[in-house]
């Protein structure tokens, strides 16, 4: 167990481009940590370099306060799972776990060596496969294969370059749990990077959001969420991403393309001197005006608008309305969108209904807006001008707390139960309890949405 | 859907018999040729006539006349091919894997030369090289042979295993070192093992360029020291010389193919690549 700090590290390729530009981390020992962002934004960059496989250009990295810099990757003591598990296909799935044990000589008897991988197996429910090929392996048990080759030496750390980007849906929601699960119970240092926010919601103490090689901003998810940093972390987190409206703001009332919105003061406030904002808000906060109850009502503003269509899903609607922004701000949301992989967006905003409502498309309805929620952005700069850095803070603060908390309830319910979480099916199921609950609304809501969308 | 697949079939499996009839019927023939008399060569027929067959031309290369001739020839030919392929094979491994892995100044530079003398005419070296191995005193010797045997296959031998490392995935050497190897280790460990079925069908292809050379063999050499079986057979002279040698030369073609056929049947299970499939996604 470990800590690791990321001290202004760069990476810089031949020609001079910086995959990895001045990023500063600091991993508390037994902490997960995501590293997530659009391809190319350097978080597999990232990741090579920590684990040595990619030079560091400049800065420092330390483990345990050891700077590592010119340690070669087996002086390091990480353990990698790469995104194609990397398996070696002539060696049985026993010797497969066994092979980092067998390449440090002289430290394990034969006996240690079997007790280990034994041990290994039966943790990832392995054990009827020992002896086979992974070439004769499913996705799932090639993905535990590697995971096992990590778990079965002392590592100081785990590395995870997308190890679930190669399962298909249902696995990776099982994978996402189990790596979880096990990453409580070890109380190990992970670094995990992915692009998937379901991902990065679900399994991260903190998130660290890059793009173009730079750190956006790190903290929990549910502050990313909440309290965002910039336009594209906000536009990042989330599914269906929030919306973005350009509006002129005088006084308290915002002028847009879909209507005016009165917000409140203190926003207006933070905002104040600007004249075009973009303005940003979350699916989630409109509602059908007809089924806001009363005692909500005053905390927001209404308008009126037209739907393009609606997508009833169940659980809830997603309605459409198009809007027609300034060519100046147009440009801006088009870059926006090439940042975050997106194509051209199209200049609409997405709401959600309750699952109730009546709104169709085509027909002019009444829409409601939580106005205490939603963000204002500076139009150039893209920062956001509505932060709340202490509510922020207070968020992950929580997300720590919840955290020690896990991974004791986690190790206990461990020592109680036996060695190995796959023969205590009770003691796993309440540390997923826990975590769920523990990690709270903004997770769980951009879940649910993904699932859904 | 059936008709058209049972017509596939059939259509295949006549393409497949004229293909096959093709490649083997000088073979056979040649085969057929091998139990001849000397009398019954000229007489038009496919099979020796009936109760004229005979070993006779086995045994006058293996222990008669032409016994001193051919064994030594043999033994050269064993001798020098497996030596060339030997070194071809080790210096090509490791030129490959360093073309395959490393970014280096010069790469493309090497393949391409490497392709260049693959393909420059034989002939046309023949004449200086026969010179200058007269003056240094490589002439009618095993290295001199070795030498342009090298220039055959090691080109073909770094153009196969280059193209077989690409195949196999970087990340397992990556995970290997991640797991505590050293660069050696993960070489050794994790790359070799996969390596082996190309190895062995870059070793198999050089070793029939060796055993199949012509011209280096009659050009280079002059006496038994060092003359190879393809340069051999030219000499072998019929009983009188109103007789031609087309028995025994025969017989000794039939003899050198089979080394190449228990090749080929031996290391099969080894040429079948496909050993990379589940190291990685797929």
């Amino acid at each position: 167990m470990a800590s690791i700090t990321l001290n202004h590290l760069v990476k810089k390729y031949g020609d001079g481009f910086p995959a990895v530009n001045d990023i500063s981390i600091d991993i508390a020992d037994g902490e997960f940590i995501i590293l997530v962002g659009p391809s190319g934004c350097g978080k597999s960059t990232l990741l090579r370099m920590i684990v040595g496989l990619e030079d560091i250009t400049d800065g420092d990295l330390l483990i345990d306060g050891q700077r590592v810099n010119d340690k070669a990757p087996r002086d390091r003591n990480l353990a990698m799972v790469f995104q194609n598990y990397a398996l070696y296909p002539h060696l049985t799935v026993y010797e497969n776990i066994a092979f980092p044990l067998r390449l440090a000589k002289g430290k394990h008897s034969e006996d240690q060596v079997d007790k280990l991988v034994t041990e290994a197996a039966a943790t990832l429910e392995l054990t009827d496969h020992l002896q086979r090929k992974p070439a004769n392996l499913s996705g799932g048990q090639r993905q535990r294969v590697a995971m096992g080759r990590a778990i079965v030496r002392q590592a100081d750390a785990f590395l995870f370059d997308e190890p679930l980007s190669n399962l298909d849906a249902k696995l990776r929601g099982q994978m996402r749990s189990e790596i979880s699960q096990m990453q409580r119970r070890l109380g190990v240092t992970s670094v995990y990077v992915t692009h998937d926010q379901t991902e990065a919601m679900t399994l991260g103490d903190r998130v660290a959001v890059l793009k173009k090689g730079e750190l956006q901003q790190i903290a929990s998810p549910r502050e990313l969420y909440e309290q965002p940093v910039n336009l594209f972390v906000a536009g990042f987190i989330g599914s269906p991403s929030m919306n973005f409206l350009p509006a002129t703001l005088d006084g308290t009332t915002l002028s847009t393309a879909i209507g005016d919105i009165r917000i409140p003061e203190e926003k207006a406030a933070k905002a104040a001197g600007k004249r075009v904002v973009l303005v940003g808000v979350r699916p989630e906060f409109f509602e059908d005006a007809k089924l806001v109850e009363d005692s909500k009502r005053p905390h927001g503003s209404t308008f009126m608008a037209t739907l393009t269509h609606t997508e009833w899903l169940g659980n809830e609607q997603y309605g459409y309305i198009n809007f027609d922004p300034a060519p100046e701000m147009r440009e801006l949301l088009n870059s926006l969108a090439r940042d975050m992989d997106a194509d051209e967006l199209r200049p609409q905003v997405v709401v959600t209904l309750d699952a109730a409502s009546r709104i169709r498309g085509g027909r002019e309805a009444e829409i409601w807006l939580d106005t205490r929620k939603l963000h204002l952005f500076d139009a150039e700069s893209g920062l956001n001008l509505t932060r709340d850095a202490e509510a922020g803070d207070a968020l992950t603060r929580e997300a720590a707390e919840d955290r020690a908390e896990e991974i004791a309830t986690a190790q206990q319910a461990d020592r109680q139960g036996g060695s190995a979480f796959g023969n205590s099916p009770s003691a796993g199921g309440t540390a997923t309890v826990d975590a769920g609950v523990g990690r709270s609304g903004g997770a769980s809501a951009a879940g649910g949405k993904h699932a859904a969308g | 859907m059936t008709n058209t697949s049972t017509r596939n079939k059939v259509l295949w499996t006549i393409v497949t018999i004229l293909v096959l009839l093709y490649a083997l019927f000088p073979v056979a023939s040649i085969l057929a040729t091998s139990f001849k008399s000397p009398s019954d060569l000229t007489s038009g027929k496919f099979l020796p006539s009936s109760g004229t067959a005979t070993t006779g031309n086995y045994e006058q290369i293996l222990v008669g006349d032409a016994q001193g001739l051919f064994l030594s020839a043999l033994r050269n030919s064993i001798g020098i091919s497996l030596i060339a392929t030997f070194i071809a094979v080790v210096l090509a491994t490791l030129c490959a894997y360093a073309i395959a892995r490393l970014d280096f100044p010069g790469k493309k530079l090497i393949l391409t030369t490497a392709l260049a003398v693959s393909i420059f005419p034989v002939i046309s070296i023949v004449t200086p090289l026969f010179n200058l191995w007269r003056t240094i005193g490589l002439y009618d010797t095993w290295l001199g042979l070795i030498i342009p045997y090298l220039s055959l296959t090691l080109p073909i031998s770094i153009w196969t295993l280059a193209a077989f490392f690409r195949q196999i995935p970087w990340e397992l050497e990556q995970a290997a070192q991640v797991d505590g190897a050293t660069t050696w280790q993960a070489f050794r460990k994790a790359i070799v093992p996969l390596a082996l079925p190309g190895v062995f069908t870059t070793a198999i292809i050089a070793f029939f360029i060796a055993w199949n050379d012509f011209v280096y063999g009659i050009s280079l050499t002059s006496t038994e020291a060092a003359r190879p079986v393809p340069a051999a057979l030219a000499f072998f002279t019929g009983a009188s010389q109103f007789e031609s040698p087309t028995g025994a030369i025969s017989a000794a073609a039939i003899i050198v193919t089979i080394p190449v056929v228990l090749l080929v049947l031996l290391f099969q299970r080894q040429i079948v690549s496909g050993l990379t499939s589940g190291a990685v996604k797929g």
